[in-house]
């Protein structure tokens, strides 16, 4: 996982509330086997004509298509739990995301890629929408370790969890750091493992 | 101190607890299937690693799956998905239900029906609707493709405890009102993201007077409001369910799970989160008119006017989603055509909706210009409803009878709507595009689906005369 610590970049709003996984991702993009590859497909019914031609839609715009900051509405990533999603924004050149509030799944998601979901009050958002949808492209910089937005007005703080900003700063492979716990986990199946709990093959 | 079940089902499962860090939780069951693992198997290849519980992991093929009599896959990505899940299950000694199996069936249907699903587990699965399992009072939720490695590797997860919420569902169900009604009404009351960071707990005397099915019918929409997971409390009918089935506990061993299932429900005076009362006997029979399962309202309805929003955010959301619809407002909802009528998916492809629904089409023919289907939930299902005759209900009212799978749920195998056509619904999403892109989805009960393949419209079934079912029906 790239390690992610202050990102500096252009920011893409996307002024609707409720998006699903299926309008991040339809599902006819979901059948490869590779994590790489999905970002062609990002917003793909939005974004193309069902024979490929380019539609009017906000990110096709040349002053938004360099975007690496997505500004989202209430409830951003609701609906499956494809990690398809956060695979094409990513690879798309997605790095942060910042809602109002994101479905759960999606959040978690997200850590998981090195990207990171920034919460900010409603108010706050609305500000940015009016500054990112101006003729004038407006750059952010997130700044995850002082954990504050610079670039628009006065730095705008979010909150994080620990854990999760630690990891992301360091990139780290959640799974490496499980496996430490390997000898608790022994612990736990001999003494507390529900022993009429039948093996399932 | 009084706990809530949630508490207890948490507590039994922490692994691993340090502070500022997100609880350690141990995984006790890992359904699997085709879509979100293939690049966990990946991941676990590339690092040398190897599953660590494969008995604790179970698979299944399900939403690529052609629902032919004899699935041939023509697709050839979805085949390289299929094989690959394959040969990933082979490679690491996991047991797959395979789309040649007899018992194949939607990995939601199949837990259950496989006795997999039971009381106080934990259960993951990469797929959203995992929420389904919680009927039987466990913790059962979905998660993305990292953390299927992460359990894959590990048989645990990192997670942080959500918030409880008590969701009280008070009063007698009306006639006609079925278990989709009652979380679509929920649903709409609490609003797609009503739920957020929670696990609902669904109480009450409604909930306790539902079946197995019916639960499984409520908790499988828990995530449509944005909740972590829903559960129903175990009780006698959760333990008759389990009794028997191939994978749950046998003789002594099940009346020792039986004692320690009885321990799992809230405490008396234990206390939520958050709490909701809703009282449904006046609850109508729900459609949706919009493109997210919290734009409902009842079938005595008409379309609502965006100009009756309170935000202007909701506003335009409404204008969006009745131009992608293309529904004027104020239509009244029951004189909104229909092309295509889908009764299947995890939500309502069980033998309880299918019977439910074919008491509506018995002697009844589907409308000239719908074209309807019925997809069961799994194998096992379909051959029952077959055994009770329910198949020749269908057939004979001009219904399409198919194999099982997740079929025009999303659309994943050849199953779907064309641009434009309309549709009655029995699954759970109604978002733009997911049965077809341009397709416009509208969710309700089977019962409600089976009425208006018959009158082409939507109907207010508590008008209707149901019929009873050939007295083979009723033996099993
Ligand atoms: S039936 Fe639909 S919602 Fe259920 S698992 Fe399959 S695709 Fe998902």
């Amino acid at each position: 996982m790239t390690p992610l610590t202050v990102h500096r970049g252009r920011v893409f709003p996307l002024d609707r509330a409720d998006v699903d996984t299926d309008q991040i991702i339809p599902k006819q993009f979901l059948k490869r086997i590779q994590r790489t590859g999905f970002g062609q497909f990002l917003f793909y019914d939005w974004r193309f004509e069902p024979d490929g031609r380019e539609r009017e839609f906000p990110l096709n715009e040349p002053r938004y298509r360099e975007a690496t900051i997505l500004l989202a509405r209430r409830n951003f990533g609701c609906g499956s739990s494809r990690e398809h999603a956060p695979w094409a924004l990513l690879d798309y050149g997605f790095r942060v995301l910042v809602a109002p509030s994101f479905a759960d799944i999606f959040y978690n998601n997200c850590f998981q890629n090195g990207i990171l979901p920034v919460v900010l009050p409603e108010a706050t958002l609305d500000d940015l929408f009016v500054r990112a949808s101006g003729p004038e492209p407006l750059t952010l910089e997130v700044d995850l370790p002082a954990q504050v937005i610079r670039g628009a007005g006065e730095p705008i703080p979010f909150e994080i969890d620990e854990f999760r900003k630690d990891a992301l700063i360091r990139g780290l492979d959640e799974i490496g750091r499980t496996l430490h716990a390997s000898d608790l986990i022994d612990a736990y199946e001999k003494t507390r493992c529900q022993d009429f709990l039948a093996p399932v093959h | 101190m009084a706990k809530t079940m949630l508490d207890k089902i948490w507590e039994d499962h922490v692994v691993a607890r340090s502070p500022g860090e997100p609880d350690l939780i141990y995984i006790d069951l890992h359904l699997v299937h085709e879509v979100t693992s293939p690049q966990a198997f990946e991941g676990m290849r590339a690092a040398g690693r190897r599953v660590r519980r494969p008995e604790r992991t179970f698979a299944t093929e399900d939403h690529n799956v052609p629902t032919d009599p004899v699935p041939v896959v023509r697709d050839p990505i979805a085949r390289e998905q299929l094989e690959a899940l394959e040969a990933n299950c082979r490679e690491f000694g996991i047991r797959l239900l395979d789309m040649k199996s007899p018992e194949r069936g939607i990995v939601h249907v199949v837990g259950p029906e496989q006795g997999l699903t039971q009381p106080g587990m934990t259960i993951v699965c990469g797929d959203s609707h995992t929420s389904t399992h919680g009927a039987f009072g466990a913790l059962a939720f979905g998660i993305g493709t990292s953390e299927v490695e992460h359990v894959l590797a590990t048989q645990c997860l990192r997670q942080s405890r959500p918030q409880s919420f008590e969701v009280r569902i008070e009063g007698k169900r009306p006639q006609g009102v079925t278990a989709k009604d009652i979380i679509l009404g929920v649903i709409g009351r609490l609003t797609v993201s009503g739920a957020q960071g929670t696990v609902v707990e669904y109480t009450g005397e409604a909930i306790r007077a539902l079946s197995m099915e019916e639960r499984m019918t409520v908790c499988n929409m828990s995530i449509e409001m944005g909740a972590r997971a829903g559960m129903v409390a175990p009780d006698e009918t959760t333990f008759r369910y389990v009794h028997g089935r191939p994978f749950a506990p046998k003789g002594k061993d099940f009346d020792r799970a039986v004692a320690a299932w009885s321990r799992l429900p809230s405490d008396p005076g234990a206390v939520y989160d958050r709490v909701e009362v809703i009282r449904i006997e006046d609850l109508a029979p729900q459609v949706t008119w919009g493109t997210h399962p919290g734009m409902v309202g009842p079938v005595t309805g008409r379309v609502p006017d965006p100009s009756s929003a309170r935000a202007p955010e909701e506003r335009l959301a409404m204008e969006r989603a009745l131009a992608y619809m293309g529904l004027e407002p104020g239509t009244p909802l029951e004189a909104i055509p229909l092309d295509r009528v889908f009764i299947g998916s995890c939500t309502n492809a069980r033998l309880e909706d299918l019977r439910l629904a074919a008491r509506a089409v018995r002697g009844r023919r589907v409308a000239p210009h719908v074209r309807a289907m019925v997809v069961p939930g799994s194998e096992l299902v379909r051959r029952a409803a077959e055994a009770e005759g329910l198949d020749e209900i269908f057939t004979q009212a001009g219904f399409e009878w198919r194999h099982a799978g997740c079929s025009m749920c999303l659309g994943m195998n050849p199953d779907i709507l064309r641009p434009g056509e309309r549709c009655a619904s029995t699954s759970n999403r109604n978002f733009e595009g997911r049965q077809g892109r341009g397709g416009r989805t509208h969710l309700v009960s089977p019962l409600m689906a089976a009425a208006a393949a018959i009158a082409g419209h939507f109907v207010d079934v508590r008008q209707w005369e149901l019929s009873d079912l050939p007295a083979r029906g009723m033996s099993a």
